[in-house]
């Protein structure tokens, strides 16, 4: 065993000091995959075991005769269709869950979407305005602690029809933590900043979006991400009352014809798109902040 | 004489927070003229900031008036371009949106885009921060940042240019360094300056004249020193200057022997 180590030890020590620079790049080089390769094992491997343990135990519980819920094995079996290919159409009412969760994701895009800005605008008043934050602050802490659900009999009346019955409850599920934290943003704009726009005679317009927005815009975005957050929460509560084609009514129908192994494939997917969702959003905040962040 | 290019009247200035009224500033009188350097010194705490903040109109006065050009100054403006303390630049512009904020505001009816581009190029390179332009301020020093600032003031073409403690947070080489090009800039521009300091022999380097102001509460100006020495100045050659030593002396004993700062201890 010494020997071999001897002689690898020996051509090591003699050229290092000779040629320095060209080894170091070839090793460098065949090092790069190392560290990456490393970081994915160490980012994938945790949850990949922890998956699998969960899947073991679910396994073992539910493999039982009799039992209530069906075990994986059950799922892959009974669901293959939904898991492998998420886009099929077999007819209006059955359609993968891709399309699904896609005409959910568009709910909640209009919802969200209206709900950010709205949020925004009313957010920067609060914050910009004492007598507006004395008026609207009470009655929006009292508002946001409805639940999304019991918005949706009032938005039905309203509406008198589903779909902007679940738009409106994604709205205004979403818009209070918006607002909220705008809010709060504009508030804590720095006086130098304001100085500088009064200096510059900024008017309302341009003080809006040169200083309010980009200044604010770290709190902004962490309420739109929980607002993100809570719309999707809302939707697929949303959906398994009013109906359509989204991934909630989805979950509605298969429980009404005792297809459990199609509601455990629907709970991954909500969950698979609201991580998503949130990354996004998280993403776009990161990119859009960068400058304010590091001041 | 000389009509009088920045007058400031029997000004007061008092706070009011709950019942308790505390009186900052009480009768400042001060006449600058254009192209003047005028500097105001006084203990931390005794309404220099204060002063300089009712010239720019960020703060309303309480009593008296301030007038430029024969016209009361009562909301702020760009013909009254203040560099911060903290510099104040906007950290999600670059260095060159900073400066072309500035100047697309005051002059977006009066000259065109390219004007506009230059003159924003023109203040940069004025402050040898030309090289920096796209850089966030997040990515320059401090120094930089205030010659940014500076910049940005430079590009509204104030009539009188505010200084706020400018150098104060600045390490004594930078501070020397952005003195000299403050003085540059004085020398070719002429401009009319106020410049808050807490540092004599900034005062004495820069100003043509320097204001004292007594301890609060209810500060006054205690004097008002002219320092006398033709420009161009050399930092070099003032160590030696019996004018400049006088001049000197004069503001420090003023400072330490007849209204020291009794609570600095």
């Amino acid at each position: 065993m010494s020997l071999p180590l001897f002689k690898n030890d020996e051509p090591l020590v003699k050229p290092a000091a000779q040629v320095l620079s060209l080894p170091a790049r070839v090793q460098a080089r065949k090092f790069m995959f190392a560290p990456i390769l490393r970081k994915i094992a160490t980012a994938v491997v945790p949850p990949l075991v922890t998956v699998i343990a969960l899947l073991l135990i679910w396994q073992i519980l539910c493999d039982k005769p009799g039992a209530t819920l069906p075990a994986p094995t059950v799922v892959w079996k009974e669901a293959k269709d939904l898991i492998i290919d998420p886009f099929f159409v077999y007819g209006t009412q059955d359609v993968g869950l891709g399309w699904r969760v896609l005409v959910s994701l568009e709910r909640v895009a209009i919802g969200f979407g209206l709900a950010a800005v709205a949020g925004i605008l009313v957010g920067s008043l609060i914050g910009q305005s004492d007598w507006a934050m004395r008026g609207l602050d009470p009655v929006f802490q009292v508002l946001r602690t409805v639940p999304p659900l019991a918005w949706l009999p009032i938005s039905l009346a309203a509406f008198r029809d589903s779909s902007p019955s679940a738009i409106f409850v994604i709205f205004i599920t979403s818009i209070w933590p918006i607002i909220i934290n705008t809010a709060v943003g504009i508030r804590n704009i720095p006086m130098d900043y304001r100085n500088v726009a009064a200096v510059l005679r900024l008017n309302a317009f341009e003080f809006f979006y040169r200083i309010m927005i980009p200044s604010a815009a770290p709190y902004i975005f962490t309420g739109l991400r929980i607002g993100i957050g809570l719309a999707w929460l809302a939707i697929v509560a949303a959906e398994m009352l009013t109906g359509g084609v989204g991934i909630g009514f989805f979950i509605w129908d298969a429980w009404n014809s005792s297809r459990l192994p199609d509601i455990v494939v629907a709970l991954v997917y909500i969950g698979l798109v609201g991580f998503v969702l949130d990354r996004v959003v998280g993403f776009l905040g990161n990119l859009a902040t960068r400058g304010t962040a590091a001041s | 004489m000389e009509r009088p290019y920045l007058k400031i009247d029997h000004v007061s200035k008092t706070f009011q927070r709950g019942g308790a009224v505390s009186e900052v500033l009480k009768d400042v009188s001060l006449v600058i003229n254009k192209g003047e350097y005028v500097s105001v010194i006084g203990h931390s705490g005794c309404g220099k900031s204060t002063l300089l903040n009712m010239v720019s109109g960020l703060l309303p006065v309480t009593s008296g008036a301030i007038l430029l050009e024969d016209r009361e100054v009562n909301s702020p403006g760009p013909d009254r371009a203040v560099v911060f303390q903290n510099h104040s630049l906007l950290p999600w512009l670059s260095v060159y949106d900073n400066v072309k904020l500035a100047v697309d505001k005051v002059f977006s009816r009066t000259r065109s885009r390219t004007e506009r581009h230059e003159w924003t190029m023109h203040n940069l390179e004025l402050v040898q921060m030309a090289h920096a332009k796209d850089k966030r301020p997040a990515e320059i020093s401090g120094g930089m940042k205030q010659r940014v600032g500076l910049a940005r003031a430079l590009s509204m073409e104030p009539k009188v240019l505010l200084l706020d403690e400018p150098f104060g947070a600045l390490d004594a080489l930078t501070r020397a360094h952005l003195q000299d090009s403050v003085m540059q800039i004085h020398a070719s521009l002429g401009n009319t300056v106020i410049m808050i300091t807490h540092d004599v022999d900034e005062a004495v380097l820069l100003s043509d004249r320097i204001v004292m102001l007594t301890n609060g509460p209810a500060a006054h100006v205690g004097e008002v020193l002219d320092v006398g020495l033709g420009r161009p100045r050399k930092r070099l050659e003032l160590v030696s200057n019996t004018q400049y030593i006088k001049a000197r002396e004069g503001v420090l004993k003023f400072l330490y022997e007849r209204h020291r700062f009794v609570e600095a201890a």
